[in-house]
Formats: structure tokens, sequence, C-alpha cells
């Protein structure tokens, strides 16, 4: 992204940070009303959606709250754990850290947009067959980042796949399986 | 059979595919959005508010606060420990406590909404940290285990066993708060209709949901209705119903309008419990023929101010089962201080408590000179001498040799810091780990219906489990039906009670209550059968089964027509199970041996685990896939443990400073070596019809104390407090 305000400048004025306990905050003014929401053309999955947004909406909750693909998940709105993975002109993002506003004219991909009708990627096939996840929450983006991880040639060895998908927490602890779907997926993209 | 096998998750497709709904992703129209608001003092009183800024923001609805909340009943269900809502009085007991709540057409807005908030206080004294400055305030719990147990539990005469031992251990160990940080923060949806509420909730239990929100809001249980069909991890924080969901449920009755409240990360950490802190003060008692003598354990755990509710992490309960010894006292205290109130965190007790307990063991086979598996082996409990029960099944021996054979253990020189790679330090370790069986009521349906199609339905959850698949492969089983017919529903109050997923309990209660409705659907369809012309004079004794026909000899029917023939669109029946009197009669545990290598750097003091082999006996593993990665998963939730997680807290303000997960480090794919299971197949009969034992924390517990072994045989370092750092190993 070459946006240079990102949302991690605009993160500040979350309620934790209002929380905290100095003294002169009390008497501090409240952040600025932000403009109006405006209309934003994106283009997710090949397909365009207007939604009206807010300047401070991510890409995340645009693609969750106002498009309802709510395959891309919100660990943590930080980005600190990757659950929240998207493509963007199909490098790998991650989506709570992306103002909505900015991707126009780009080409998102989430999760939804990955298999080709019924039939599944193969990577979403090998984390099927290897059982890459419990909960699965953080799966979409675990799933993400490996197609990247791919394309990004980052899979030649299992030391290497787990370094380069080490921005992906799983808290159900799914790493060994993943690694082995990711192997699996490369060898046969390879092949 | 399909129980057994390693068949793909029936709701694996959905998950790889972002089809899978969480709570907070129901399309609920007209929805609002809402922000907590935290307390910034660890204690004293609320003197005011400033909402007026807020209010004017665009977009905001409403600012609620104790002085408009209007009032709520205490929480009050089974096994509900968190009992009091919030919102309700100025009393400020924690650091992040919830004083408000924004509520907005955009969660943006509610968000800056929330922000704007200001409350005025009059801060009071707080103790913030249990240290052992602390441990005088401590009392014994007044509901130790829901009040089930006792917290002071002894055999024989530990004090003079002790003070008669030849050999002696004494030390004391800590274990840190952590959090449980699932990757889907706890989130509700709530919509009135009336006097009736629904909620899409993330919780480990449906039925606590409803029972607590019932209570809260002074209604029938049936006016309020619970959907959850996937969990994004729980780990014990999604266990009880915690306030941030009662405050959904109350904002969407302030403001009339579906409301969606979702906990940040940040909040996560002041929102739904921890794993308290624990000081355990161990002894040991042994003769120099390496048999225990005695065994003393007592557990300090931190606790919140007991308006809240009580916890305590029963650390010792384990102890009094682990080994054979005729001595053993052991005793349970909480230390409130101001924090929020603690919870259930995998394997609660059980991974704390062993720490402790398998750190002191390693230490007494180190004084006994004596080869740590083998002193174990000296001491195996050969039954329940606390309960003076036989074990209903004990595979124990079995786990300990399958996986030192194959971690190698014979080739282990016992001398501290003996064994290099190269310059790099190499530890091995190992400890014993141990989890209850438990069981609970459980009832299930089963549906056929008139496309073909089998649904097994049951108000219980699957948090990544597997729950939905082996509901699937148990009454395709049951009924001996193909399980591409069969198609699990769960998570929702409106099918029969399950009961909470926790104390890894779920497959053992609800796979026979399935077995149980399947033959309520046999029996119902053989009547049905015995009604049609085919089956004229036969009883319905004789019909059975079979693929999808009806039969008798001579006879065959497919089941569609037997039906079509009766008007019926559907057949269905219920059943139920609660844990029986073979169950109650012994002592249920499943078990396991661990041992973890682990690489030092001599210089930088790094800790990398390298290698971690476990041989487990959970009974009957039903579905080979998904029981493996629940070993593997709770294995990575130790390697966490013993390296990583702890949550600090600025003893000053009470204030947690790492509340978010990047801070609070928790094992990311490069953490997790080569990791290997091993099952003893070993149907445990006794606990229920299949056979289960539970798996889902039984691999953690023996993780972190084999890895502090490991690091004591690497450096000859015994580091007795959780997580073990760089600075705990460098010279
Ligand atoms: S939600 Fe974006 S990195 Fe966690
Ligand atoms: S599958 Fe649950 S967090 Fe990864």
């Amino acid at each position: 992204m070459t946006a240079p305000i990102t949302r991690r400048d605009l993160i500040g004025t979350s309620a934790a940070a209002a929380a905290l306990p100095m003294p002169s905050l009390a008497d501090a003014p409240a952040p600025a009303a932000p403009a109006a929401p405006a209309v934003a053309a994106l283009t997710i999955n090949g397909q365009v959606h207007r939604v009206a947004i807010d300047q401070r909406t991510s890409l995340l909750d645009a693609l969750r709250e106002h498009i309802g693909l709510t395959g891309t998940k919100k660990g943590c709105d930080h980005g600190s754990c990757g659950a929240c993975t998207v493509h963007v002109d199909n490098k790998r993002v991650l989506a709570c850290l992306v103002l909505a506003h900015r991707v126009e004219g780009r080409a998102v991909t989430t999760i939804e947009g990955l298999a080709q009708g019924d039939t599944l990627h193969p990577m979403q096939a090998a984390f099927l067959a290897h059982d890459g996840y419990q909960c699965g929450y953080c799966t979409p983006g675990q799933i993400m980042s490996a197609v990247s991880l791919v394309e990004e040639g980052h899979t030649q060895s299992e030391a290497e796949i787990a370094e380069w998908m080490s921005g992906n927490l799983c808290r159900c602890g799914a790493y060994t399986n993943i690694r082995a779907a990711i192997q699996d997926a490369a060898r046969a993209k390879r092949a | 059979m399909y129980i057994g096998q390693g068949i793909v998750r029936q709701d694996g497709r959905l998950k790889v595919t972002g089809g899978a709904r969480y709570a907070a992703e129901f399309d609920v129209p007209g929805c609002l959005h809402a922000v907590l608001v935290q307390s910034t003092i660890p204690a004293g009183a609320i003197t005011g508010y400033d909402t007026a800024q807020a209010e004017r923001m665009p977009g905001v609805v409403a600012i609620i606060t104790h002085q408009n909340a209007g009032a709520l009943n205490q929480h009050k269900a089974a096994q509900q420990t968190v009992t009091h809502p919030f919102l309700q009085d100025g009393r400020i007991v924690y650091n992040g406590q919830h004083v408000a709540v924004a509520v907005a057409d955009t969660f943006e807005r509610a968000e800056a909404a929330a922000s704007a908030v200001r409350v005025r206080y009059a801060p009071s004294e707080a103790v913030t940290v249990m240290d052992e400055s602390a441990l005088s305030r401590a009392y014994k719990p007044k509901q130790f285990q829901n009040g089930e147990k006792s917290p002071d539990v002894s055999r024989g005469d530990e004090d003079a066993a002790f003070a008669g031992a030849p050999v002696r251990v004494e030390a004391t160990y800590e274990t840190p708060v952590e959090h449980h940080n699932p990757m889907e923060p706890h989130a509700t949806i709530a919509m009135w209709r009336g006097d009736t509420v629904a909620v899409w909730t993330s919780t480990q239990g449906i039925s606590g949901v409803q029972e607590t929100l019932a209570s809260a809001f002074g209604l029938p249980k049936e006016s309020v209705t619970v959907v959850c069909p996937y969990v994004g991890g729980g780990f014990g924080c999604k266990g009880n119903t915690w306030p941030p969901a009662t405050i959904a449920a109350l904002a969407a009755r302030h403001v009339g309008r579906p409301v969606k409240l979702v906990v940040t990360r940040p909040q996560m950490f002041t929102s739904n419990g921890y794993r308290p802190k624990t000081i355990q003060k161990i002894r040991l008692g042994a003769g120099r023929d390496g048999r225990l003598l005695s065994i003393r354990h007592d557990g300090f755990s931190q606790m919140s101010d007991p308006m809240l509710g009580e916890f305590s992490e029963p650390v010792g309960v384990v102890t009094q089962m682990a080994y054979s010894c005729r001595n053993v006292a052991v005793t349970h205290r909480v230390v409130p201080v101001n924090q929020g109130l603690p919870t259930y965190m995998r394997a609660p007790g059980e991974s704390s408590g062993m720490f402790a307990l398998e750190s002191a063991m390693d230490e007494m086979a180190h004084a006994l000179r004596m080869d740590p598996l083998a002193f174990r082996l000296a001491n195996y409990a050969e039954r329940d001498e606390q309960k003076d029960k036989p074990f209903a099944s004990k595979g124990l021996r079995e786990c300990y040799s399958r996986a030192a054979d194959r971690f190698g253990w014979r080739q282990r020189n016992p001398t501290p810091g003996s064994m290099r790679d190269g310059r790099i330090l190499v530890g091995w370790g190992m400890a014993t780990s141990t989890y209850p069986t438990n069981r609970r009521p459980c009832h299930a349906r089963i549906v056929v219906r008139s496309d073909g199609t089998v649904l097994v339905q049951s108000g219980v959850q699957d948090l990544g489990t597997g729950t939905y698949t082996i509901m699937a492969q148990c009454a395709a089983d049951r009924l001996g039906v193909d399980i591409a017919r069969v198609s699990a529903q769960l998570g929702d109050s409106r099918f029969p009670q399950g009961p909470v997923s926790g104390g890894s309990a779920t497959a053992a209660s609800v796979l026979p209550a399935i077995e149980a409705a399947a033959d309520a659907l046999l029996a119902r369809l053989a009547a049905l059968a015995a009604l049609d012309p085919h089956f004229a004079q036969v009883p319905p004794a004789d019909i059975r089964l079979d693929g999808f026909d009806l039969t008798a000899p001579g006879r065959r029917v497919p089941v569609l027509q037997v039906m079509a023939r009766a008007g019926l669109h559907t057949v269905d029946a219920e059943g139920s199970s609660a844990p029986g009197d073979a169950y109650k009669a012994h002592s249920c545990h499943s078990f396991g041996a661990q041992f973890a290598e682990i690489r030092i750097d001599p210089d930088f003091g790094t800790i990398r685990v390298s290698r971690i082999v476990s041989c487990f006996e959970v009974g009957r593993l039903l579905n080979a896939r998904t029981g493996r990665s629940q070993l593997l998963g709770g294995i990575v939730f130790g390697i966490g443990m013993a390296l990583q997680e702890e949550t600090l807290v600025d003893r000053a303000t009470g204030r947690i400073v790492n509340s978010n997960i990047a801070d609070y480090h928790v094992p990311v794919n490069a953490d997790v070596p080569d990791i290997e299971v091993m099952t003893v197949d070993a149907p445990d009969l006794a606990t229920g019809a299949l056979g289960a034992k539970g798996a889902g924390e039984l691999p953690m517990v023996g993780v972190a104390p084999a890895i502090a072994n490991a690091v004591f045989h690497a450096t000859g370092r015994r580091v007795r407090k959780l997580p073990i750092r760089v600075e705990d190993v460098l010279a």
C-alpha cells in the first residue's frame, strides 16, 4: 500500500487508548468528527460493490460489516494475528490495516473468491485433507497467506514455510498440519 | 464402523471457504454496534460520567452507564461462576472493568463514541498483583470446583512422614496469569421480540447462556434462544457467560433494536477471565529406594474481589491421585487482588499443578540419582488411593514405554549439561500427564427426513474439536446407515439440551445420548413398519434397519416408502444419557507420557523446542484425524505455557500492559517443532458405551514440566517459574 495515512494512525482513537490513566485526558477534546460517509467502489472477487462507508472504515470492516463477506476474520484488528489476510492485486495484505477507500480500483480477493464454483482451490483442498485447522477461525487467513507463500516462492522447505507463515497465528495449534498442507499444495503446483 | 476412522470434518468445507458463520457474522437487519468502555483505575467508585459529547456524535444512539442501564439480577446457572453482570453500580474492583457501553449505527461511530465517554472516579487503595506479600490475604475458597469438592484433602500423616524421610525436596513454584486468547474474540448479537430475546454468541455452553440471561433478565428459560454453530476457539474463556453477552442483550433492550457487541482484542484481557497466577509450595519425602513417603502441595491462586464470583485454580487435585503414596496433604487458597475474575483455562489446575508436581518429581529423581522415568515407575499408582477406587482404565505404563522408546530416552546422559550438539546445549525432559474423564447428562434427537437424509441434533458445541463429525459417525454407526446421509446440527438452544463444552467432556456426554436416540428411532421405525402391509404379522421387535431399508426375514422395504405410506415427512426420536454406576464406581482419567527435547544457545540463552514425543491413553480415539489434531494442538498450547505466555500488570495502576496478541506471546508456526503423538487404543467401557475419554486438555498437561525438566537437564538450572525465559538460563 502506498497510502500516506494507514489505519494504524487512526487506531489511537480507540476506546482502549482513551482509557489510558492520564489525568489530562479527561479534559482532552474528543476526536474531531470525520467527514460524512462517502461511497467507495470496491472490486472484491471480481465484482464491484458500491458502499457508503466512513473514511475510518478498514477494508476488513467494509468486507464484514458492509458487503456481507464474513469469510475474512477479525482476530485483533491491529495487524498482529493474520486472521484478516486478503489479497490486494495478488499480494497478501492485512485487511485490518488498510483503509477501505484506499483500495478503490484495486483487485481484492478474499477467501470467498478462491474456489472455482464447487471446485476448491488446491490450497483449500490441502487444508481439508490435512485437517489444517480446528476451530477454523484463523483458517481463511492461513489459506490466503499460504496461497501467497507459493507465489512468493517461500515453500522450499518446511522450515521456510514455518518462518513465512509465522504472521498467521493459530491458537488451536494446527501448525504442523498447516505446514503439511502447504507442502502438499506447493508440491502439486510444481509438479 | 465409522467411529475411529479419520473421517474428514463435516464442517471442513465451510471452514476452508469462509462459509462457516461465527457469532458476529450473522446478518441481523437493523443491527446497531456496541463498544464497551472500561475503567481506568483498579479500585474505587465512579462519581459521575460526562457523556454529552459522546451522545452528540454522529450516529450515536445511546450511551449506557450504570445510571441508566436498569436493574439486572445476578447471573445464575449451573457451573456459572461469574455472578456480576456489571453496569449495576459504581463500584470499581479492577482496571478494565466495564463501566459503560456506546451504541451507534456503525462500528466506527460506536468506537469513537466510546472513546469520548469520560468517567470520574474516587480511587481507593488497591492491591494489583499477587506475590508472596499478598499471601496474607489468602482464604479458603467457598465454592471449590463448583462446590463439588473440598479444597483441603489429605491421607496418612504427611508431617510425620516428611520429617522422617531420608531424602527431602522442598520448593516453591510459580505460574503466571495467562489469557486464553482464542482467535475469535468474544461476540454477541442480541435481538429482542417483546419479552423474548435471541442471541448469537460465541460460547462453549449455549445452555449456560440461556440460563444466565434468563436469570439476569428475570425471564423463563424458554424465552431465551441461543445460537452458536461455530466457536472460534474457547479454551475455557467462553465456558461461563461473561458480562459482555449480558450487556449486549441489555443494550438491545435499551435501544429497542438488535445490537452487536464484539469485544476488542485488548478488552479480551479484562472481559472473560484468565488463568490465575499461582504460587505453589511442594515438599516431597522419599526413601533411598526411590519410594515416595510423603507429598504436600499447598496452592495459592489469584482471585478477584468476591463480588464478581469465585474461581480457584485446583492445582492440587491431580496430586491426590498421580502417584502411589501413603501420606499426602493438599490445600487450596485464593488470594483476592484488584484484577478481574479468573476462570478455567485449558487443563485448569492439571497443567499448572503438574508443572509444580512434575518439576518436584524431577528434582527428587535427581536427588535420588534415579532416572526420572524409573522414579515415576517406582511410584506408579495402580488405583486411585485418595478416592480408594480402581481406575476405570490406565494405560500409562504403555504410554511411558512407547514414548520413551520412540524418543530414545535410554540414550540420555543423566548429567546436566552433558549433551551437546556442537556448541548448542541439548536437554531431554519428561513428565506425566493426566486429566479426569468428565461426563455430564446430555440429550439428543435424530430425525429421518423424506429426502433420505438423517439429522442428528444436540445442544452441544463444536470448539473445533470435531463434535459435528463424531456425532454423525456415531449416529451412522448405530443406525447402520451410510454416513453420507447423516449430518449433525448443534449449537442451538432449540435442540435437546446438552452440557457445556468444558472439562473435555463433550464426546463422552453426547455420544451415549445419540446412541439412545438412535435406538429410540429404530424402535419407532420398526413400529411404523409393523403397520405397513408388507410387514403384516411381523412383530416390531423382528424388524431391522439395514442400509436404508426396513427388513424382516423375507421382506425388505425402503424406509422412505414406509414413511410415505404413513404420510410422514419426518420421523424423529430423542434419547438421553447420564453418567452411570460403572462411571461412579471408578476413578476415571486419561493418561499420557510426554518427552521434550530442547536446544539452548549458551551465549544468547534462546530456548527452542526441537522435538516432542507423546503417547496418550484417551480411551477409544473417535476420529483419528480430528483426535490427532486435538492432541497436537494441546501440545502447542503447552509450549506457549512453558516458554512464552505471561500477562503482565503495571503494579501502580493494575493495568495489563501487554493486552494485545503481539505483546502477549503465543506460539507461532516457527515456534512449533515436529511433534509426534501416539495413542494407546484402549476403549474405556466404564466411562461410556463407546469408551471415549477426553482428549482436549490432557495433551498440554505434561508439556510445560517436560520442557522445564529438559531445561534443567541442558543447563543444571532449575527454573521454578513459568514462562522460562532467556534470562533464566543465562549465566
Ligand atoms: S485482524 Fe488483522 S491482523 Fe489481526
Ligand atoms: S484453527 Fe482455531 S485458531 Fe487456527
